[in-house]
């Protein structure tokens, strides 16, 4: 699934990498933890959280994280969107709540980076 | 091959992350595999965060050699009064404001040991922590040099 798509299941707002839209996805993490965003999410996926701060673009450079959805509407501060611009990350911001972005997301095809986590 | 040195402030929350986001840009740079700039990137992160949320001020150093990447993390801080305990999964002692940010979860330390070949970790109460991650770039390469290397604080 494209971006663009994505966008409008969720009816999110696109913050930044508009130019990005069209870049597929087929896997996704969600998480306000972003310990655990490093230690399970793979590249090349979504990140969901309920976070809108630095920590989450520079967990999501660190990781190889595609694009950003944050949900319960949450807003960025000008400095993280300008962050995000530097480090071109596509963000979306949408008013539904982490289950609804999941369940929506899953019901168009969108899978869980990772089923679970394994045995340490 | 590569010697770095970034300096790390104590309670900078908002360019938390800027260090190791250079380094993995300069790991790339170097065309060295992706999961492996990755891994990198995450344990310098985790250090990172670590030395904003305790200490006073630190730095990361990253070494490129042929067969490795060596990345340390030196903080003058509190240090960790009993290391094992905070190894353990889930055990924190982090601020709300470091909650706020989305770590403090009791994971760091334990992400950094996970995706790092060899880790080593020492601290003295009142001065500081040295985190050393070391991450092959050529399997097993490194399983003899390192045997009996016992790191010490000076």
């Amino acid at each position: 699934m494209i971006l663009r798509e994505i966008k409008d299941i969720l009816e999110a707002e696109v913050i930044t990498g508009e130019e990005q839209m069209d870049m597929e996805v087929k896997t996704a993490f969600m998480a306000d933890l972003m310990s655990d965003v490093l230690a399970f999410a793979t590249a090349g996926s979504l990140l969901i959280t309920g976070l809108a701060n630095a920590q989450v673009l520079r967990t999501a450079d660190v990781t190889d994280i595609a694009a950003i959805i944050i949900g319960r509407g949450k807003s960025l501060s000008p400095e993280t969107v300008q962050l995000a611009g530097m480090l071109s990350i596509p963000i979306l911001t949408t008013k539904f709540i982490l289950f609804e972005i999941a369940g929506r997301l899953y019901s168009k095809g969108i899978r869980g980076c990772i089923e679970k986590v394994g045995n340490k | 091959m590569y010697e770095g040195c970034f300096l790390v402030a104590g309670g900078n929350f908002g360019d938390a992350g800027a260090v190791s986001s250079s380094i993995k840009k300069i790991l790339k740079k170097m065309q060295l595999p992706g999961d492996l700039v990755r891994k990198a990137g995450l344990v310098s992160y985790e250090s990172e965060i670590n030395i904003v949320s305790y200490a006073r001020r630190g730095m990361i150093r990253l070494h490129v050699e042929p067969d490795h990447i060596l990345i340390e993390a030196i903080d003058e801080g509190p240090g960790i009064p009993d290391i094992e305990l905070a190894m353990q999964p889930g055990y924190s002692t982090a601020s709300p404001k470091i909650r706020e940010m989305g770590f403090g979860a009791g994971m760091g330390l334990c992400n950094i040991k996970s995706f790092s070949d060899i880790f080593k970790i020492s601290s003295e109460v009142g001065r500081g922590t040295y985190l050393k991650m070391i991450i092959k770039t050529i399997r097993d390469s490194l399983h003899n040099r390192e045997k009996g290397s016992g790191m010490t604080w000076s």
